[in-house]
């Protein structure tokens, strides 16, 4: 005869509920593991999308990504001649915020070369850029319509592809348009600037006096085509062709002024160990706290159950049962409530890990080493209950 | 060959100047089929006396033999499996009828047999026409708190019958019951005396409750200091 099957089916409203509350705590604990997964995922989206192997960024930056860069966007050809480099192309990142049906609507507007690669890795519904304007590809998470217009910088963008979950290494949403269009969206300015500055421009020339008309006019001209160029990137990607030499690469790109070339697995660790790794350690720690906290809980649980069976377990022993049969009630009781919380906790994961604001992967190695972490909390707990109930006298059975 | 046998059985609680001799010098014998009482006020020593026949409680001085097995000389026997013993040849019946809550009547018995290696349907057979025996068929699948005291004394009782045991040690098995039910729980243990050849022995401070036992042990300060044989044996 199973003891704890029997005192659990007799208790069952009392189990029932406690296996929920520890549930919610594991499910909690799940979650955390699952937003700590999330945001690795999160912050080498964009990367691992793009699969590129080079990123060449702004001499002494840790670009694109955790620190900014900008790089003149011909430099492509001058990467593209570099010997085992078998592509190159320019992206541009910036994160937008503007205002969309009253709510700030912030994501992450990502440009490529529509003749390159580093656009929308997969298109779940309408159809990738086509047209060099005013066309966009967003993420499923930015919640936007095909069709569907929104106004950035001087000009509006209709929506004609939803692509996958694409997010920023902050996780905000990506969305994509052209080199052209991102270029215009950051740097163009509007046209009483470009007034303005022409204007400023000429006025400091006709200060010079030295200076020839026509010499002005050529200055000016030159001057103003160079402040009101949008063909900045904040980086240049590039694959490399089979058999290259990557290390052999990316020394030859090192050799010229204003320019690093950072590895697929720098810039992992860039984004890795540099950027979220405040946030990674925070919930790594929230991760524990939260185990410790339900092992402390579990514990408290199977002592109090022990002894509000002191009479029970002292009257077994009386009737001559063996310790075997104590310990087992008791072990198999935490054992059972510990696999039930763990799957309340996972169904709760499951059911809900969608709408989380933030990523949550779930990985079967993580999820695989948490139940093991329960049963050996609740193991170890039931020790607890274990030792109070082999202290038990069989004399405590008697009495009123 | 004696169900009980106890020479000079002696309990000393605590050491030098606080030691309390809780039990002293005790001898008597119960037969097979006997039904004896041990009669006295609170403190007297009776129970201690109980759990030291009942191998629960270590006598300091003396000798317990039950059904033909030395189990203390001066202390128990080395090597000796007290709860084996217990399971085998003992079954106790408490004041509180001690019943497993959440086991139902039938459970409740069949745990003392399934703990004694019966298999669960032998043990589930042997229960239910014990249960059945003692009036208590229609209640096989109640749990305790749906019983009466008097019905749950008797599933004690029957918990108490299920290993067959040579001795059965009742404490105050009247005390939570009324004088009508305790005078049945009375009636019903010299009946299972007779018929399951078993020794009975009651601790009990309700002179009332002893009509019809075989024997009357009188104990007061740890002394037995009377014994009174009623003729019925």
């Amino acid at each position: 005869m199973n003891l704890a099957i029997r005192d659990i089916r007799y208790h069952r409203g009392r189990f029932i509920l406690t296996s929920i509350g520890l549930g919610l705590l594991i499910g909690v604990v799940m979650s955390m593991g699952g937003i700590y997964r999330g945001l690795f995922a999160d912050a080498l989206a964009v990367l691992s999308f793009t699969k590129a192997d080079i990123w060449v960024v702004q001499q002494n930056t840790n670009g694109p990504f955790a620190e900014s860069s900008r790089i003149p966007e011909d430099i492509k050809y001058r990467i593209k001649a570099v010997p085992g480099v078998a592509e190159a192309s320019p992206l541009s990142f910036q994160t937008i915020q503007i205002e969309r049906l009253g709510k700030p609507f912030r994501f992450f507007l990502i440009g490529y070369d529509l003749n390159g690669f580093g656009g929308p890795p997969e298109i779940l519904a309408g159809r990738t850029i086509r047209q060099k304007h005013y066309e966009m590809v967003v993420a499923k998470a930015m919640n936007m319509a095909i069709g569907e217009k929104i106004h950035l910088g001087l000009h509006d963008y209709t929506v004609v592809g939803i692509t996958t979950k694409v997010v920023s290494s902050s996780g905000d949403p990506a969305a994509y348009v052209s080199l052209v269009d991102a270029q215009d969206i950051q740097f163009k300015k509007d046209n009483a600037a470009i007034r303005n500055d022409r204007e400023r421009i000429a006025a400091n020339l006709a200060g010079i006096q030295s200076l020839s008309p026509s010499q002005t006019t050529f200055l000016s001209k030159n001057i103003a085509a160079i402040t009101e160029s949008t063909h900045t990137v904040n980086t240049v990607v590039a694959r490399l062709a089979p058999g290259a030499d990557l290390k052999e690469v990316q020394e030859r790109i090192s050799r010229w002024n204003h320019f690093r070339p950072i590895s697929v697995e720098e810039q992992t660790k860039i984004l890795t160990k540099g950027m979220i790794e405040k946030a990674r350690m925070q919930l790594g720690l929230f991760r524990i706290i939260l185990l410790v906290i339900s092992a402390v809980i579990i514990s408290l649980i199977i002592y109090t159950s022990t002894i509000d069976k002191i009479k029970v377990i002292a009257t077994l022993k009386l009737i001559g049962a063996q310790n075997r049969v104590i310990i087992g009630m008791i072990l198999q009781q935490s054992l059972l409530m510990g696999v039930i919380a763990y799957g309340i906790g996972y169904a709760l994961i499951l059911l809900t890990y969608e709408n989380f604001p933030r990523r949550i992967v779930l990985e079967a190695f993580d999820l695989q080493g948490l139940f093991v972490i329960i049963i050996a909390i609740c193991t170890i707990s039931s020790f607890v209950g274990i030792r109070k109930a082999l202290k038990v006298e069989p004399a405590e059975a008697l009495g009123g | 060959m004696h169900a009980i046998e106890v020479e000079k059985l002696t309990k000393i609680y605590g050491k030098g100047e606080t030691a309390v001799t809780a039990i002293a010098d005790a001898t008597f014998q119960v037969e097979p089929g006997e039904l004896v009482a041990i009669l006295g006020p609170s403190g007297s020593g009776k129970t201690t006396l109980l759990t030291a026949i009942g191998l629960i409680n270590e006598p300091t001085h003396g000798k317990v033999v039950i059904d033909g097995a030395t189990v203390a000389d001066e202390g128990w026997l080395p090597g000796l499996d007290l709860k084996r013993l217990r399971r085998e040849k003992l079954g106790f019946i408490f004041q509180a009828h001690n019943l497993i809550p959440f086991l139902t009547a039938l459970e409740n018995v069949m745990i003392a047999l399934e703990i004694n290696h019966l298999t669960k349907s032998e043990a589930k057979v042997r229960a239910t026409e014990l249960l059945s025996s003692l009036n208590l068929g229609h209640r096989l699948n109640n749990y305790p708190s749906a019983l009466s005291g008097g019905e749950a004394q008797r599933v004690a009782i029957a918990r108490a019958l299920a290993n067959k045991p040579k001795v059965i040690l009742a404490d105050e098995p009247t005390a939570a019951l009324d004088t009508e039910n305790g005078k049945n729980v009375m009636e019903l243990l010299k009946k299972l005396a007779v018929e399951n050849h078993s020794a009975i022995l009651v601790v009990t401070h309700d002179h009332r409750m002893v009509e019809g036992f075989d024997r009357i042990f009188h104990v007061n300060d740890g002394r037995i200091i009377d014994e009174k044989d009623n003729g019925y044996s």
